[in-house]
């Protein structure tokens, strides 16, 4: 079974304080760290899983810059075989545009398979992959937990809400955004990733994938980012952890909780 | 004017609660700008749910066929393109739910009508439709416009608009039509729904739970976080990553994806405050919140909040009870 799998580095945003650039319209990068979308991972482990068990190859795919090249070397080491980046270069990017990019790399591929995240822990849109399969023209289906594939056709789970879920039989080739604790994501090393160095990673520019012009125009604006007001939320409770205790305690026995 | 569309979610008989907060939206939207409010509905014969829409809005469109009954993306995509090259509604509304994810980005493709997703407030400004977003898992807010278009697809997040108890009933007619007959083959097939909920332990009705997220860090972590719940009366829960990384079993986990919970206290040690996550808890008494991060959008909706490493206030609490 050939794969595709579409991935996106995104910035680790927790316990850090966000600040609007002076653009108005992003947050200031520089001192971020960046990791690989978590979705992203446990699609990759997926394909790597189902390369094992069924052979075939794993091709992953990032629309970005060079140091986003990472999340590449990162999948190759987990046992990925090929890598491509597109380099979008000054193009203002939206996750219609970042499709159609995708789509039109893709089309000239080889494939019984694409994965894409759910959605990228950053922007969050969920949109990227169900976008692709529709111009791809390929069977979809969103917030998959589960795969199994028999001849030209695979078993799915489906993650609904309330602990539902919808089990169906999609056609192949498909497109399936993946859901995260599908698997268990493989440890990579430092060593592991020097390992890949040697697999084929090809950069191929946005200008030169044979996009018209009119097919690079992004569909969303971003007016304006903005920090949400400070005057709502949670009384603090200060102090140091046996003050806190203390007053959790009370809080407790206010609400009447038996403790 | 122009025309909202609202594309009624339901299952197994019932309207998804997405549906009520997308109506309650578009008719505050449909009377401030004048515009008319359409709902449309694809379902099995005879659903029993239509009046409950009818009341919200001024028309239903009922495309009533028993391959309806249960959601198909292929399906869906394919009415809905042809009602909207049909009628070019202004704005469509879609669920930002699981199925609403498989059908918004394909449908508009399909239409070309520019897309949103995950949107909790829409504006219209000028004749144009903003929508506002939280990225950065909320830390940050996006308000976003679109390329010129005469339609656009948004699709709304759970929880963003909450309809008033008593509404004012619209009785909007309903016109009943038949799926159109050259439909192209589907490739996905429906099975069955099973339930992944179930287990030894309830959180649904314990009046105390202590909640731990991605905060909690390792596994090992997890035991002593529930002897400190078994110790306060309480029964332990959680975020999904823990669920995911195969440290507790899914019946603890509290969100959409998993259990809606109403203790009289939830006290949420790690946790961000993801939508996903915070759409479990709005039934709890109190919520109080334990996080590093003094900026954790979990701040914004817990009645307290305590900025500290989790397991120090974890291990003064034990220490409390064992003086108390
Ligand atoms: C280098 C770069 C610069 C950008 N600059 C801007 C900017 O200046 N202004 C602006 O408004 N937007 C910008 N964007 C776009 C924005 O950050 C989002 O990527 C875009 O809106 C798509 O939304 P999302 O990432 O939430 O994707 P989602 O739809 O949530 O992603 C779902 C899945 O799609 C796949 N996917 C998503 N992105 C990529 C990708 N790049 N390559 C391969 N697969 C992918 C992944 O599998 C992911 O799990 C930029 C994006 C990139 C990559
Ligand atoms: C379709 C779908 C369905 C989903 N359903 C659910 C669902 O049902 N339930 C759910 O929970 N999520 C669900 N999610 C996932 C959700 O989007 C978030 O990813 C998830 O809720 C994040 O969990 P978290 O807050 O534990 O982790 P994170 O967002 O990683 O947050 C961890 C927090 O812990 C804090 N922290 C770290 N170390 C410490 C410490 N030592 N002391 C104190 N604080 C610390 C950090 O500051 C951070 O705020 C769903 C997602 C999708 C796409």
């Amino acid at each position: 079974m050939d794969i595709i799998i579409c991935v996106k580095r995104i910035p680790m945003t927790q316990e850090v304080d966000l600040e609007i650039d002076d653009s108005g319209k992003d947050i200031k990068k520089d001192a971020l760290a960046y990791v690989v979308n978590d979705w992203d991972n446990y699609a990759i482990e997926e394909s790597v899983i189902l390369k094992e068990k069924l052979g075939g190859t794993v091709t992953v795919i990032t629309v970005g810059d060079e140091d986003d090249e990472d999340v590449l070397r990162r999948a190759l080491a987990m046992g990925a075989d090929k890598a491509i980046r597109i380099e979008p270069g000054e193009l203002e990017l939206d996750g219609f545009l970042i499709s159609n990019i995708l789509a039109q790399v893709i089309k000239g591929l080889e494939y019984d398979l694409v994965l894409t995240g759910v959605q990228a822990d950053d922007d969050n849109f969920g949109m990227v992959g169900i976008m692709l399969a529709e111009k791809l023209g390929l069977a979809h289906s969103a917030v998959v937990t589960g795969f199994e594939a028999e001849g030209s056709e695979a078993t799915i789970n489906v993650e609904l809400e309330g602990g539902l879920d919808e089990v169906s039989k999609i056609k192949l080739p498909a497109l399936l955004s993946i859901q995260t604790g599908i698997n268990e994501p493989r440890y990579v090393s430092i060593m592991g990733i020097r390992k890949a160095g040697k697999k084929e990673l090809n950069v191929v520019k946005v200008e030169d994938i044979g996009l018209s012009d009119e097919e690079l125009v992004r569909q969303t604006i971003i007016e304006e980012y903005f920090l949400p007001p400070e005057t709502e939320g949670a009384e603090m409770i200060e102090g140091d952890p046996s003050n806190v205790a203390e007053a959790i305690l009370r809080i407790l026995k206010e609400k009447g909780v038996s403790v | 004017m122009g025309e909202i569309l609202v594309v009624v979610e339901h299952r197994q008989g019932e309207v998804r609660d997405i549906t009520f907060e997308m109506l309650f939206k578009a008719g505050e939207l449909c009377k401030e700008f004048s515009h008319t409010l359409t709902a449309v509905v694809l379902g099995g014969k005879e659903e029993q749910f239509i009046d409950e829409v009818a009341k919200r809005s001024d028309n239903v469109i009922y495309y009533e066929d028993d391959r309806l009954k249960n959601f198909s993306a292929d399906l869906y995509k394919e009415v809905l393109n042809g009602l909207i090259e049909e009628t070019r509604p202004f704005i469509t509304l879609i669920g930002h739910s699981s199925w609403g994810m498989d059908l918004a980005p394909s449908l508009s493709i399909k239409t070309g009508y520019p897309l949103a997703t995950d949107c909790v407030d829409i504006l219209i400004e000028d004749g144009h439709p903003k929508v506002i977003r939280q990225i950065y898992s909320g830390k940050v807010f996006s308000k976003m416009s679109f390329k010129e278009s005469d339609g656009y697809i948004v699709t709304v997040r759970p929880g963003s608009f909450q309809p008033p108890e008593t509404i004012e009933e619209k009785n909007g007619g309903v016109i009943k039509k038949d799926l159109p007959g050259d439909l192209p083959e589907m490739r996905k097939k429906f099975i069955e729904f099973i339930d992944s909920g179930a287990g030894d332990v309830d959180i649904t009705q314990a009046d105390l739970l202590v909640s731990v997220g991605r905060g909690i860090g390792e596994a090992e972590n997890v035991q002593a976080m529930k002897e400190l719940a078994e110790r306060m009366g309480g029964v332990l829960a959680c975020s999904r990553p823990v669920v995911d990384k195969n440290w507790l079993p899914k019946y603890y986990q509290v969100g959409t994806s998993g259990k809606s919970v109403k203790p009289k206290v939830y006290l949420a040690f790690g946790i961000s405050g993801a939508f996903q996550h915070l759409a479990g808890i709005t039934g709890a008494g109190t919520v109080i919140a334990i996080n590093k991060d003094k900026k954790a959008p979990i701040f914004r909706v817990a009645d307290y909040g305590v900025v500290d490493d989790l397991f120090k206030v974890a291990d003064a609490l034990k220490e409390q009870l064992k003086e108390g």
